[in-house]
């Protein structure tokens, strides 16, 4: 009894039971191809979802404005206004800095860190408006992501320097910068002069007042960030999974750090106009953690984030344009949180409905499988005389109505398990269901057998064990058991272990099997 | 106190291209947050040994590694690596952490991993080529995961896990490996293949200093051990160090005045 191989079978007991992973190991190009088609499905899917919560909340704003929803819509979305444009443009650029800046976030654990970051751009807004008292993109953006990287660095020098750990450091340094900005902005709202329309909008976001020069910026840091993300991919990708095995390679981590928070802070500061400060950080975890659910490589995952970020953009700008007085940063989070919402139901891998859907199909096969075995015995208990079992008899030792046992037997009917009488008095197997039978009790009594044997666990514990382990077990464990037991043809309680030969005997028999272990049915 | 076995001398013959001494560590001090951790580490390794370093828990066995690869701050001391400064020969090292310092969930996959073993080899923007991968896929190979080599990371088990790591390492074809805690949390099977391989690689002239835990198997399985408590107690071939004197040297309590003086000079500062 070796550890490896409980290993194995407590392993693969949890893969089976616990979801579909074992089935991406069965042929790496495959699975390759279906990730692919699967994450283009998914993209396609996602930018479908991305117009309902839009047209949702469209209907609600359209209300007040004149002209139809539809019109506004085609309106918007033939790019008639320069507005519409520049808003468009701007939701773009937004969703593909902050998309591919917020996938390394998220992946790095640094999503309080950006949180931080952008609360503490505030006073530096302020400031920007004061250099010159007027809302002038080049003074605002220098001014804020001074005051971004100045917060940043307050928090690595409070954390290195006394013993408040990180999440304490963030949380004063957000909340300290973020009632500064505050404080400086309700001083702008009292001054007499100035032109100060549209400062506030920076708080909660107003997408409609982009400007050519804004764009302009947010062309530039775009562009950076997607040459950045280019240029250093492989150095993100390390210094992100094991920055100490980086270091130790010769790459420059803190540099690579330095040059992420930089970006970071442009990208935060670019999207302020649109999505104002209170809600930036949300664009730049909420598509990064959507994409995180449907996908486990990183490119893919950047993708995902960019086009989810796009599209939450685009959605937010639009209600932006039906109603210029409402602030956009609530909507274009709404849209994304939405986009997470049908990534975290519908995921290949984490979703909530695809998880329910395996668990329900593999009860389902539990459920054939069980019913097959009570056949398998009740045919045992005759002495394999006779072809089929009588429903009557399956039902009394199951001890169940006549009614559940049909249901049950219709269900191995429609996987091609058996066949039921005219009468529905007899149900016979198909020689595929003899062969699932036989292969049912042969892991069942193997692994009590087992259990009793190496494990030297008494005959009656483990019964219940192998109701669980006899799904589960597939050729080569079997195979394995058998060498271990060396080929024993009896059962801890006395029956015999079905053989091949004795398969055959009952039911008419396969010439293209072996010993027959298909894993599971059709 | 100084234990220290003499060294074989430095006449005997070292196999190429591994002319100079692989490691040589003068003095090391490494405090954390002012508190010592590691006290003046002396060491001179010869090539093409496979070495364990033991010691007690806290011992600083992590921190030595960590000190030498330059990831933390030291306050005293040098490294010298082949005889340069370590700066100058990264490529020639290998470099296995703790199985534990990463995020399994990251969304990579086998192949991403052990492709960053090449990474220090690539130029500033260049990208891994074919060879990268094929030099990957074969180190893969050699330690039984290439049919794993698509697997996102979390859906492998522990051993699995570290034979990936190994795998990283052996991608970085270096002269000089630092393994921290190689066998932790693998099964017999997974250990007995990883010494193999560990052996094998001895036996092309490599250097291998690996952390160790378990006392019960690091006398058949290394050649010099190094026994550290904050310092080296003793350093030298594993049938002169492996003694009942050194190791309750090691790993018992008389080690109190070191820990007071460290919690003093903290206690100053």
């Amino acid at each position: 009894m070796s550890p490896s191989f409980q290993e194995t079978v407590s392993s693969l007991l949890a893969r089976r039971l616990g979801g579909d992973a074992e089935n991406r190991a069965t042929s790496v190009f495959a699975f390759d191809q279906a990730g692919f088609v699967r994450g283009t499905f998914f993209l396609v899917l996602l930018l479908v979802m991305a117009c309902v919560p839009t047209s949702a909340q469209a209907a609600r704003v359209g209300d007040v404005v004149e002209t139809g929803v539809v019109q506004q819509a085609i309106r918007f979305f033939t790019l008639r206004d320069p507005s519409v444009r520049y808003a468009l443009l701007g939701a773009v650029l937004i969703g593909v800095s902050t998309g591919l800046l917020g996938s390394f976030i998220v992946v790095r654990r640094m999503a309080m860190a950006g949180d931080a970051l952008s609360h503490a751009v505030l006073p530096g807004v302020a400031l920007g408006f004061l250099w010159n008292m007027s809302k002038d993109p080049l003074a605002i953006f220098v001014g804020a992501t001074l005051a971004g990287l100045l917060g940043t660095a307050f928090v690595s020098w409070i954390t290195s320097t006394t013993r408040i750990k990180e999440d304490a450091a963030l949380g004063m340094v957000l909340a300290g910068f973020f009632s500064i900005g505050l404080c400086l902005m309700s001083m702008i709202q009292g001054l007499p002069t100035g032109n100060k329309s549209g400062i506030n909008s920076f708080i909660f976001g107003q997408a409609a007042a982009i400007g050519p020069t804004d764009l302009k910026l947010m062309a530039i840091v775009t562009v950076g960030a997607v040459l950045g993300v280019a240029l250093f991919y492989r150095q993100l990708l390390v210094t992100s999974f094991d920055p100490g095995f980086a270091r130790a390679s010769g790459l420059p981590v803190r540099w690579v750090h330095h040059g992420l928070m930089l970006f970071l802070a442009f990208a935060v500061v670019i999207a302020l106009q649109a999505v104002g400060v209170v809600l930036v950080s949300a664009l730049l975890i909420i598509p990064a953690a959507t994409a995180y659910l449907l996908t486990d490589r990183m490119h893919r995952m950047l993708a995902i984030a960019v086009a989810a970020g796009v599209a939450a953009g685009v959605a937010g700008s639009f209600v932006s344009f039906l109603a210029p007085a409402l602030p956009t940063g609530p909507f274009i989070v709404l849209a994304s949180a939405s986009l997470f919402g049908v990534a975290f139901l519908f995921s290949p891998r984490q979703g909530l409905l695809l998880r329910w859907w395996h668990q329900r199909s593999r009860n389902a096969r539990v459920a054939c499988e069980n019913t097959l075995k009570a056949i398998y015995h009740l045919s045992e208990a005759h002495g394999f005389k006779g072809e089929g079992a009588l429903v009557r008899e399956l039902a009394e030792r199951r001890r169940s109505t006549l009614e559940e046992e049909l249901v049950r037997i219709r269900s191995l009917v429609a996987a091609g398990w058996a066949t039921l009488s005219d009468d529905r008095a007899v149900v016979y197997p198909t020689p595929g269901g003899w062969q699932r039978a036989s292969e049912i009790v042969r892991n069942h009594r193997l692994w009590e057998l087992y259990l009793t044997h190496a494990a030297q666990i008494s005959p009656d514990h483990v019964h219940e064990d192998a109701e669980k382990i006899e799904h589960v077990l597939g050729e080569e464990l079997v195979r394995e058991l058998e060498r271990r037991l060396q080929f024993a043809t009896v059962d801890p309680h006395g029956k015999a272990i079905p053989a091949i030969g004795e398969i055959r005997g009952t039911a008419p028999s396969r010439g293209d099997t072996t010993i027959g272990f298909r894993r599971s049915g059709p | 106190m100084n234990n220290t076995v003499p060294l074989p001398t430095p006449h005997t013959p070292r196999p190429a291209p591994t002319d100079a001494i692989p490691l040589e560590v003068h003095d090391l001090t490494v405090a954390y947050q002012k508190k010592p951790v590691l006290w003046g580490i002396d060491l001179v390794v010869p090539a093409g040994k496979l070495i364990g370093i033991i010691g007690p828990n806290g011992a600083g066995k992590s921190t030595l590694i960590k000190a030498i690869l330059g990831q933390v701050p030291v306050s005293a001391g040098w490294v010298k690596v082949f005889g340069e400064p370590l700066k100058k020969n990264l490529r020639r090292i290998g470099y296995v952490p703790q199985r534990e310092s990463v995020d399994w969930d990251f969304p990579v996959n086998v192949l991403d991993v052990v492709l960053m073993g090449r990474y220090g080899r690539l130029g500033l923007f260049q990208r891994p080529r074919r060879d990268d991968v094929d030099v990957a896929r074969a180190c893969l190979d050699q330690v039984k995961m290439l049919p794993f080599a698509n697997r996102q990371i979390s859906n492998l088990s522990g051993g699995q896990q570290q034979r990936v790591f190994l795998a990283r390492a052996l991608a970085q074809e270096a002269d000089l490996y630092f393994m921290d805690e190689p066998f932790a949390g693998v099964d017999a099977a997974t250990e007995s293949a990883i010494i193999a391989l560990l052996q094998e690689l001895k036996s092309r002239g490599k250097t291998l200093m690996v952390v160790h835990h378990d006392l019960s198997t690091a006398k058949e399985y290394f050649d010099m051990l190094l026994l550290l408590n904050m310092r080296v107690v003793s350093f030298g071939p594993t049938g002169q160090v492996f003694n009942n004197e050194l190791l309750q040297k090691t790993y018992g309590g008389r080690l109190t005045i070191l820990t007071d003086v460290a919690e003093a000079v903290k206690q100053q500062s």
